[in-house]
């Protein structure tokens, strides 16, 4: 069946392409288990229609994510997410936190805090953070 | 969507317009290709009503050409107006009609009217059919030009800043009709506006007026793409803005400044390095930032 509650949030202004948006929110949604290998994805029309954008646009992430093995689309049926989504899935995992890595490091940078300490930081909340 | 083998819906060139002694438009040159979107911005008095007029042949061309479907619209009127639908900024619809008149009426001038479409629409955008048009809200109006324009599922949707003043769920409708139009069946969408947010949503194509003049056009994705924004750090306070050359534009003060560039990014690192710049943070700009950078003023 259609995942049809897929719920995508599309933002302007940011300068995030609308096609990469749909595409790596969809990646999250894999990697996070909330599409299943199997689960159909809306049809170009409907999800341009939910979010209000262009269809090529749509049609733009659909074909990133397929090139990405993301989703597979079936002749004349439609667009589903592909099998053995595991490996890709942990690829993904790392790929999203890389960027909140990436953005830590920066902010670290000019709050003059050295990537060592940062480590530590990291360690010591993850102890608090013990039940 | 292959365009190539289509010739283009909208074909412009080379025109040019003078209200007395003020050049409205200058040297204008456009295509809109088929089944696309094409989104056309610039601030109030740009020129943008002016070339839709165009568009429309209700202005003939001074210099220049305008072809709709290969047509000039004043040369051919009916082969062109007969296959747009067309929403004003002004939506001049006749006040004393009822909204069912209106239908009855428009339907009319077009043989290719499609009355169950005009129905849902109409219940779509909860239009009574008995009110009177000079009792409907703005937004209410808006809608009932919007039902005309497409109930006849015209070749080219032209709209003429058709949120303009509008309340968010009626420019959800509007963008929804745009949309729609491309989506199910193919067809052309020609709008302008000074909301860039809307562009960005929907447009495959943007082009950017300012003083009569496109100063930027291309697919939204490209246009995008080959624009940088750059935060450079300088090794000391820089009392002016440091002349860093090929930048659309600088802002800031002191140490940090951030520029706009266009496809030449390495050129604009190096170009800064001799200044004595590092660059700290890169980013996509969003397209109010380039319009505002190639504009060198606000939009909206």
């Amino acid at each position: 069946m259609y995942a049809y509650t897929m719920q995508l949030h599309i933002s302007t202004g940011d300068g995030v392409p609308i096609y990469l948006q749909i595409a790596n929110q969809v990646k999250h949604l894999v990697a996070s288990g909330r599409l299943a290998p199997g689960d159909e994805i809306p049809p170009i029309r409907v999800l341009a229609h939910q979010l209000l954008v262009n269809p090529n646009t749509v049609a733009r992430a659909y074909l990133e994510l397929e090139r990405d093995g993301v989703v597979v689309k079936r002749h004349g049926s439609g667009t589903y997410i592909s099998d053995g989504g595991s490996p890709l899935a942990r690829k993904e995992r790392l790929k999203i936190l890389a960027q909140r890595v990436d953005a830590l490091l920066t902010e670290a940078r000019h709050l003059e805090v050295a990537p060592e300490d940062l480590l530590k930081l990291i360690h010591q909340r993850h102890q608090s953070m013990q039940p | 969507m292959n365009t190539s083998i289509n010739p283009p819906i909208i074909e412009i060139s080379g025109l040019t317009r003078k209200f007395e002694n003020k050049l409205a438009l200058n040297n204008v040159s456009l295509q809109v290709p088929r089944g696309r979107v094409f989104g056309l911005v610039g601030e109030n008095g740009a020129g943008k009503t002016t070339l839709i007029k165009h568009v429309l042949g209700l202005l003939k061309a001074e210099s220049g050409s305008v072809r709709v479907f290969g047509f000039d619209p004043v040369a051919a009127p009916v082969a062109v107006l007969s296959r747009i639908g067309f929403l004003s900024e002004n939506r001049d619809l006749p006040p004393w009609m009822r909204v069912d008149e209106l239908l009855r009426y428009t339907r009319a001038f077009y043989p290719q009217w499609d009355p169950a479409f005009a129905e849902e629409l109409r219940n779509q955008f909860g239009l009574d059919p008995s009110a009177k048009i000079k009792n409907l809200s703005r937004g209410e109006n808006a809608k009932a030009g919007l039902l005309i324009a497409l109930a006849f599922r015209p070749e080219l949707l032209l709209l003429d800043e058709p949120s303009s003043g509008l309340d968010p769920l009626v420019r959800r409708d509007i963008l929804e009709a745009i949309i729609r139009t491309v989506a199910d069946e193919g067809r052309t969408v020609f709008f302008s506006t000074h909301l860039l947010d809307e562009v960005e949503r929907v447009a495959d194509d943007v082009a950017m007026m300012f003083n009569g003049q496109v100063v930027l056009k291309g697919p939204l994705d490209e246009v995008k793409e080959n624009h940088h924004r750059l935060v450079l750090r300088f090794e000391s306070p820089q009392p002016a803005a440091p002349k860093v050359p090929g930048v659309l534009s600088i802002t800031g003060s002191g140490l940090e400044w951030t520029v706009i560039c266009n496809g030449s990014r390495q050129e604009t690192v190096a170009a800064a390095a001799r200044l004595g710049g590092r660059v700290v943070l890169e980013e996509t700009p969003s397209l109010d930032e380039i319009f505002v950078a190639r504009a060198g003023g606000k939009i909206a």
